[in-house]
């Protein structure tokens, strides 16, 4: 079959696979509490894949990283515990149109519990941040930006280092969703400029159920903890806890264990490929089948032209045939992609679609697989009598 | 995909039945589906009873099954009383279309159903239950 679907979760290499089964065999006990030597095996490999995963993104400190369960809970824990103690009525918060929901949502719920304004950074017809406006909107000084890397639903790689820069001259906090961008390019958070990254493994040839949380320490040091209970204490009393130092007062209860090791070797899969040349080979697949879009009457395609503004991300429409059909017609011919709003409703009505068909590539896709989206989709159009 | 998109389905969706919109009408309901965006709405007219329908359409926009769905459904709704509509079983819905009907495409073909029964029932109704639907084939006239 052709996976064009790897923009929601990826597949696994036989490695992680074979890691997260070795964990659970040889190495598995709980983290952080046993004083017998299989528990401080297996505590050393669950930090040993925080320490990977810190050198992996370019964080200064393996203290820095809180593993979560993916970048949804990541940019939830920020919202909760940065957002709800720093936060108050009157205070702007700034995203973007484009944004997934998970950078949407909590936002819109820390304004609901704050008194905090939201507002929305305005996307162009060709799918880029509209860096005037949001000039315009920093100018009113927000208390936070929060702003995807690459774009989900339309493939957009932001310029997310210099809205960084221009965010941090009113003196904001800036928090990346780097959900799309960790597991397909380069990512070095020294010089993003970020406060707080969230991403997910699954979606970096990872287990589900292990994602990051990254953040600047003296950020974190000075936030509540954001859920409460066992590992993430030092001293419990009846009458109160004292928190455990970072990134331990934000993991509280058994973390995912196994899950840790499959994303470690995850990270050695892809350092192992080069993320230059994990970049390079999406970019050539995005060139080759933009283009073959392009050829294809009644197609029109969503997002910036230029590759260096978008990723190995393809949104699309088909004159004369609903997303969901031309899923549906391509999914019988093995091909898996996916049609909807993209967890991205708000972008939909931007552009007055109810949604899209989106081809998402990855390491494993190849020219073949575009030869077969783009056959595919001409056999809907000739299904459909639209070609 | 031949046996989904079935000249029956592709002729529905390119020439739907019913399609417009009644003024004036006497019920109206519109609602969507979620995991698309998908809006339809539909109108209804009753007769002098005041019990039965006597005129119906729908617009909105939406993918083939969907639309072939609301379509082929509209056509038996003529002269049905409002208790027959509210009895109507989503399990004949899926069967009318004549196509094999899985989880993904679920909505898409019960999203006229949902419209129709908010209509009669006078606020949005809930999606019906996916195993019951899916279980088998409708055991013909039983509440949903």
């Amino acid at each position: 079959m052709a996976y064009l679907d790897s923009a929601a979760s990826s597949q696994k290499p036989r490695s992680v696979i074979d890691a997260v089964s070795d964990a659970y065999a040889h190495h598995y006990a709980n983290v952080h509490r046993g004083l017998y030597e299989l528990s401080t095996d297996a505590d050393a490999r669950y930090e040993g894949a925080r320490s990977a995963l810190a050198a992996f993104i370019g964080a200064p400190s393996h203290r820095e990283i809180v593993f979560v369960r993916n970048a949804t809970e990541a940019l939830n824990l920020i919202a909760h515990s940065w957002g709800r103690a720093n936060l108050g009525p009157g205070d702007l918060v700034l995203s973007t149109e484009m944004e997934h929901h998970a950078n949407l949502v909590p936002w819109q719920q820390l304004a609901a519990a704050t008194g905090a304004n939201l507002e929305y950074v305005r996307v162009t017809d060709d799918g880029r941040l509209d860096l005037d406006d949001l000039d315009a909107r920093l100018a009113r000084e927000p208390r936070l930006v929060a702003v995807s890397h690459i774009s989900n639903a339309l493939g957009t790689i932001n310029p997310i280092a210099e809205i960084a820069r221009r965010a941090h001259a009113v003196g904001a906090i800036v928090v990346g969703d780097l959900a799309q961008s960790v597991p397909h390019m380069p990512v070095d958070l020294a010089t993003l400029g970020l406060d707080f990254a969230a991403f997910s493994g699954h979606k970096m040839l990872g287990p589900s159920g292990i994602g990051a949380l990254w953040g600047r320490r003296e950020l974190l040091d000075a936030m509540p903890p954001f859920l409460t209970g066992g590992s993430m204490i030092t001293r419990v009393t009846l009458n109160g806890a004292e928190w455990n130092e970072v990134p331990w007062k934000f993991e509280a209860g058994t973390p995912a264990i196994a899950e840790a090791s499959g994303l470690a070797a995850a990270i050695a899969y892809l350092e192992g490929l080069g993320m230059d040349a994990v970049r390079a080979h999406e970019r050539e697949l995005f060139e080759l089948a933009w283009g073959r879009l392009a050829a294809i009457a009644g197609v029109r395609r969503l997002g910036p032209d230029s590759a260096d503004e978008h990723a190995g991300v393809i949104s699309f429409v088909v004159d004369g045939i609903h997303p969901h059909d031309v899923a549906t017609v391509l999914d019988r011919q093995g091909i898996a992609v996916r049609a909807g709003h993209h967890c991205a409703q708000p972008l939909m009505q931007r552009y007055d679609l109810p949604a899209t068909t989106r081809a998402s590539f990855y390491v494993y896709n190849d020219a073949e697989d575009v030869e077969r989206l783009t056959d595919g989709i001409r056999s809907a159009q000739r299904l459909f009598g639209t070609a | 995909m031949d046996n989904l998109y079935r000249d029956f389905i592709l002729e529905h969706y390119r020439e739907p039945h019913n399609r417009g919109r009644l003024d004036p009408h006497d019920l109206a309901f519109a609602d969507s589906n979620p995991t698309c965006g998908d809006e339809l709405g539909m109108t209804l007219r009753l007769d002098e009873s005041r019990k039965r329908i006597a005129d119906v359409a729908f617009d909105g926009r939406g993918c083939a099954i969907s639309q072939a769905s609301a379509s082929i459904m509209t056509d038996g709704l003529r002269g049905l009383s409002l208790d027959e509509v509210r009895a109507l079983d989503p399990r004949e819905v899926i069967a009318d279309l004549g196509v094999p009907i899985g989880p993904a495409r679920l909505k898409c073909a019960l999203l006229g159903y949902k419209v129709l029964q908010g209509a009669v029932q006078g606020s949005a109704a809930k999606w019906p239950e996916e195993a019951d639907v899916l279980a088998g084939p409708s055991t013909g006239g039983s509440a949903p």
